[in-house]
């Protein structure tokens, strides 16, 4: 619109902080497509489920569970809200559930590799042990001092989120528990 | 003196790796495997540190974490760490060691004379003697004491060095790795649970590190070495050796400090010093042994003092021996093995003492029974032991005497949930009883099983009612573990607290306490053990009386007629051994102590020069300086006008914003807020003011309608946490059926309010469809697309001008915020921080967090009116109460400066003109103060006695704090435009 040609230019949450690699441990960002809340309506759970198997082939996930794969991913996010992660939402799930758009609000990392529970175990109060938080798992917890979405995406693989404000602290924080993993090794 | 191997087969230094060490700026030799106190002892260091009150010579009294004497302060500089007990510390590679508590020097202390006045110096003398002058205590005599009596100091400086914080989950979690806890893990880890054992030593092993025990026919340290090799292969059994668990809390919580590089003479780089464990586990075995108690006779500190078994660890483990003589003195069996060990590894015993007149013995030595040691001498190092028999008293020439008193199980944990322990009249002791922790159960020493095939067998016995606690299979035929060989020899203790003789006995060696402390304590009445305890500071000090406690009480129960069970005792509470505060809060040091949230144009502002402050975790700009301005009040001034002359640009992200969504949401909305938002037009934005349960403000802000079932609340920043909270209190608490959706969408939008009389012109110049104010009246809010990215346009004002709030995808916040920015510029404007956001609201009368502080209510702050009386709200009943609709109360007003002082200030108090400005007639305070660059004066709001009815009013402005004093007249707290009509424009 008129003399200027500015376009806005797109940032993500981690610009300029990721990617870091300590020992055998990395942390990359994650920008997922589209993040959205979904959360039913009273009464609304199946139709939901199934409006959301139907369009994004992922049923809703049990409390602490997440269900899809690779990058298309519903993550419960708390009482009655899941996080659906990747697709552009079907316009049918908003027939039963309020639908949030939270592309924006949220960094995303993902901390792989061997240790990579031992890093999270510096900062997460919760029960890492692979027979008990294992694939597909997911908790609401601390992060240090953060509140956090923790996913375990496979056996040495999390997918870690906090407010999109919180990022700079975020990487800090991790980078620092992988320090302290790392330097472990070399005792 | 070190000596050769002795009948441990094999001890625990390696003689090829000699280690250089510096004490008191000496070098010294040790050998790898050494403690700091083994190698103190291997150099014939006896004096090694001045006692806490008398400054009495000390010595190493013991060879593990109970040490109350020898503590030292290791290192230097900044990350100096002091009362480091001598006897846990590993040796390393130019460790530097310092002694305590003394001046000019260790051997002579000019404190000592405190020694010799130590008639003056018992129990409870600071409280009588320095009761008055009244005003001495705290400039004169404390100062003084705190300087003669203590222990090591910080550095005061800065702490460098890198603590660390983890957590850890188990089944089952072993505390202590000597016999029992091996058993219980080897048990435990055959059976397939997840197994933390924990042990405060650098291995696994315990006492049998100690002793020339033998079990299946190997020595005992070996035996440790095979089982831990085999826990280690499990894969489900995680050790963890350098760890001590310093605490027992709710919910099968465990503290554990684990020493990662105090041991290393060069740790990695970013190596923490500590870190500090939270370990949660379904159940516990507290297999943590048992501590060896003096005896108190006279002058029993003096170095060359020790307990016997802490001469047998030295002896087996580091080939140490402390001193040339011997002698052994005690009331049990197992003191005999110090005396035997000595003669196997061919050191002279001068004699055995032995306080039991039908003990007996098959040693070659010269032996006593029915004896008593009664006095020491000797001033820096042990000379001579006197000995009491039937026969009179005998002298014995010693440098080195072992004595034990019984040993009493390590229960200490057990009793951190205030469980009270039950004393055994066999073993003299107290030991723990059944579900003192919950899930937690103890096994071997800890439990008084003090042979080692008990051990070993309580170990495996525990572990498997803890499998079957767990519900899961104890390993049975080819997987069952059998009990291995090992002695089962009786310890056969007799009690012996005190030997009677005129002089000072000590009991609490760290706090200097003496069994005539205690007969004083109950002589002045102090009888209860905790009375005692605080008069005497018995057990006070950082080892908690580990070696004192029980020999204290039995000098109480004697003083005061009672047995030991009628005394009572003291609890134990956390922390086990000291725990520094910087491994308590590791990664909170510095900026660690809370995360930082930063808004889209963080770097833009930074960039720009804006000083940032902290509004709770969030980081906003004060004000933006333009070149050639000094002060921060030119920036503001410059800002403030901008934005009432042409636009000024204001990130305004961090208010809270709530998506509310679904049938009930309008519902939600009129509970929550005083006034009716259910009428409220899709498209249109409404002020909502919200009191707490007991009638008083919580918060305000706007709220959009954006579709039928659809809202955003926008919050203060302040309270964008507590209103989201209390939002779900209300839907989950008072009102589940109703079908709402709550999600906060704070930091999905980039929120910028464009403010000014040019402020359409700048989004005009921006926005893909241009607005007017047909359609975007004041109050307006709706969609629009800004270069073809979907936003929120909302049509509100905090300045009092016409204003609008943007809002992006966060993505494009700092994008857009350079652009708007730019734009400004070009119309004379520019960015704005909250220096200029603060007084433009101070100019309209806006109320922030400074006015609704928490006590005020609506009718405070003029709002009344909006508790609306057609609906129900929260705090509306409350806020009815009569006290709170007092005419009489502090309400909000304005003020301006009348008197000779034009300034003004915030946290000033307010008086009636003619009174003094005394409590007793203060009649209001100020909250917020801004210079008004429009107006030309300084303006503040406050809260005035019958305020509203007092406008035109002179009254009295007083900052005793500031010393500012002025006159003022009361006014409506709307300084500018009180029609509103720039804003509705």
């Amino acid at each position: 619109m008129g003399k200027s040609a500015i376009e806005l230019i797109a940032k993500t949450p981690c610009a300029g902080l990721l990617p870091i690699e300590i020992g055998t441990v990395s942390l990359t960002e994650v920008v997922p497509d589209h993040m959205t809340i979904v959360a039913p309506y009273a009464g609304k759970d199946k139709e939901l489920s199934a409006a959301l198997k139907g369009a994004h082939g992922m049923v809703m996930p049990a409390a602490n569970r997440a269900t899809g794969k690779g990058a298309n991913r519903a993550i419960w996010f708390g009482q009655g809200q899941i996080l659906l992660s990747g697709p552009a939402p079907d316009a049918a799930l908003a027939r039963h559930g309020a639908v949030v758009d939270q592309s924006d609000g949220w960094a995303v990392v993902a901390l792989k590799g061997a240790g990579s529970r031992d890093v999270l175990a510096r900062l997460t109060p919760i029960d890492l042990r692979a027979g008990v938080f294992k694939n597909g798992h997911t908790a609401r917890t601390d992060l240090m001092h953060m509140m956090a979405s923790i996913t375990c995406l496979g056996a040495d693989e999390f997918r870690i989120m906090v407010f999109r404000g919180f990022a700079r602290t975020l990487v800090h924080d991790l980078e620092t528990a992988m320090q302290g993993v790392a330097v472990r090794a070399l005792a | 003196m070190r000596i050769e191997g002795s009948a441990n087969s094999a001890s625990q230094i390696n003689r090829e790796k000699p280690v250089g060490f510096r004490f008191d700026g000496i070098s010294y030799q040790g050998f790898e495997g050494d403690t700091l106190a083994s190698a103190l002892l291997a150099n014939d260091m006896t004096l090694i540190n001045r006692s806490f009150k008398y400054h009495r010579p000390r010595g190493v009294l013991t060879a593990g974490s109970e040490e109350p004497n020898a503590l030292m302060t290791i290192g230097s500089g900044a990350g100096q760490d002091p009362n480091v007990r001598a006897t846990t510390q590993e040796l390393f590679e130019g460790l530097e060691a310092r002694s305590q508590n003394n001046w000019p020097s260790l051997e002579y202390d000019v404190l000592s004379v405190n020694d010799l006045a130590s008639n003056f110096l018992s129990a409870g003398f600071y409280y009588k003697t320095f009761m008055w002058p009244k005003a001495f205590w705290e400039k004169v005599y404390e100062p003084i004491i705190r300087r003669a009596a203590g222990l090591g100091a910080l550095s005061g400086a800065h702490n460098p060095d890198k603590y660390e914080r983890a957590f850890a989950h188990c089944d089952l979690l072993i505390i202590g790795a000597g016999p029992a806890g091996l058993m219980a893990a080897l048990t435990a880890g055959i059976a397939g649970v997840d197994v933390i054992l924990v042990d405060e030593d650098r291995q696994t092993g315990g006492r049998l590190n100690a002793e020339t025990h033998v079990i299946d026919g190997m020595a005992g340290h070996h035996w440790a070495e095979n089982i831990t090799a085999q826990l280690r292969d499990m894969g489900n059994v995680r050790i963890m050796t350098r760890t001590t668990v310093t605490g027992v809390y709710d919910g099968g919580t465990f503290g554990a400090l684990e020493k990662v590089s105090q041991h290393l003479a060069h740790p990695a780089k970013g190596m923490p010093r500590e870190t500090f464990w939270r370990i949660v586990a379904k159940r516990a075995i507290l297999a943590a042994g048992a501590l060896e108690r003096p005896i108190a006779f006279k002058n029993n500190d003096r170095p060359g003092i020790m307990t016997a078994g802490a001469v047998r660890a030295y002896l087996n483990r580091w080939n140490v021996v402390p001193g040339r003589a011997v002698t052994v003195f005690g009331n049990n069996d197992d003191a005999h093995r110090t005396a035997a060990d000595l003669i196997a590894a061919g050191v002279h015993v001068a004699a055995l003492i032995d306080s039991r007149h039908d003990a007996t013995t098959d040693l070659d030595v010269l032996f006593y029974a029915g004896a008593q040691v009664c006095d020491s001498s000797g001033r820096k190092a042990l000379e001579s032991i006197s000995i009491s028999t039937v026969a009179g008293v005998e002298k014995v020439q010693t440098d080195c005497l072992a004595m034990s008193g019984g040993w009493n199980p390590t229960l200490h944990l057990a009793c951190h949930m205030n469980g009270r322990p039950q004393w055994n009249d066999a073993i003299s002791a107290f030991i723990p009883v059944p579900d003192m922790v919950p899930n937690l159960d103890v096994a071997g020493a800890a439990l008084g099983s003090f042979s080692t095939k008990g051990a070993l067998k309580s170990g495996a016995y525990r572990a498997k009612l803890a499998l079957e606690a767990l519900g899961v299979a104890v390993p049975s035929g080819s997987k069952s573990v059998p009990t291995p060989v090992a002695e089962d020899s009786e310890y056969k203790v007799k009690p012996l607290w005190v030997v009677k003789h005129k002089g000072r006995a000590w009991l609490d060696f760290q706090n200097d306490v003496t069994v005539k402390d205690v007969k004083l304590a109950a002589q002045e009445n102090f009888r209860s053990v905790e009375h005692m305890k605080r008069y005497t500071t018995q057990g006070m000090a950082t080892d908690q009386g580990k070696n004192s406690n029980v020999g204290a009480l039995a000098v109480l129960a004697d003083a005061t007629g009672r047995d030991i069970v009628g005394t009572g005792t003291t609890t134990f509470r956390p922390p086990y051994s000291p725990v520094a505060i910087a491994a308590l809060g590791a990664g909170a040091q510095g900026k660690g102590f809370a995360p930082q949230r930063f808004t889209t144009s963080h770097k833009a502002s930074v960039d720009a020069g804006a000083p940032m402050v902290e509004v709770g975790l969030w980081y906003r700009p004060s004000y933006f300086p333009a070149p050639g301005e000094v002060n921060w009040r030119q920036s503001c001034d410059r800002e403030v006008q901008q934005v009432r002359r042409a636009v000024g640009v204001c990130d305004v992200s961090t208010l809270g914003k709530i998506d509310i969504q679904g049938p009930d949401a309008a519902a939600l909305l009129d509970l929550a807020y005083t006034n009716v938002f259910s009428s409220l037009k899709v498209g249109k934005v409404r002020y909502g003011l919200m009191l707490r349960e007991d009638g008083h403000v919580m918060d305000d802000g706007t709220t959009a309608r954006l579709g039928p079932h659809h809202f955003v609340m926008t919050t203060t920043t302040a309270a964008a946490g507590p209103v989201m909270r209390h939002l779900e209190f209300l839907h989950q608490g008072l009102h589940p059926e109703w079908d709402i959706s709550l999600t906060s969408v704070t930091e999905q939008w980039a929120q910028f309010a464009v403010a000014g009389p040019k402020s359409r012109e700048l989004l005009n110049g921006l926005l893909d469809n241009a607005i007017d104010d047909e359609s975007w009246p004041f109050m307006a809010c709706g969609a629009v697309t800004v270069k073809g990215v979907a936003a929120r346009l909302f049509r509100i004002s905090f300045s009092g001008e016409q204003a609008y709030e943007i809002a992006v995808p966060a993505r494009y916040g700092e994008s857009l915020f350079h652009t708007l920015v730019a734009r400004a510029k070009s119309l004379g404007g520019g960015a704005y921080g909250m220096e200029a956001l603060n007084v433009l609201r101070i100019e309209k009368g806006f109320i922030t967090h400074a006015e609704i502080h928490g006590r005020v209510t609506a009718f405070d702050i003029g709002m009344q009116r909006m508790i609306s009386a057609k609906k129900d709200c929260i705090g509306k009943a409350s806020a009815a109460r009569e006290g709170l609709l007092d005419e009489d109360r502090e309400q909000l007003v304005g003020l301006k400066p009348v008197g000779a002082v034009k300034q003004l200030t915030a946290g000033a108090h307010l008086f009636a003109k003619g009174a003094d400005a005394v409590r007793e007639n203060a009649q209001g305070y100020t909250t917020s103060v801004a210079f008004s660059p429009l107006l030309g004066v300084f303006l503040a709001l406050g809260f005035l006695k019958r305020g509203r009815a007092r406008h035109g009013e002179v009254i009295k402005f007083v900052d005793h704090l500031r010393g500012i004093e002025t006159l003022c007249e009361v006014c409506d707290p709307v300084f500018f435009d009180p029609e509103g009509g720039r804003a509705r424009g």
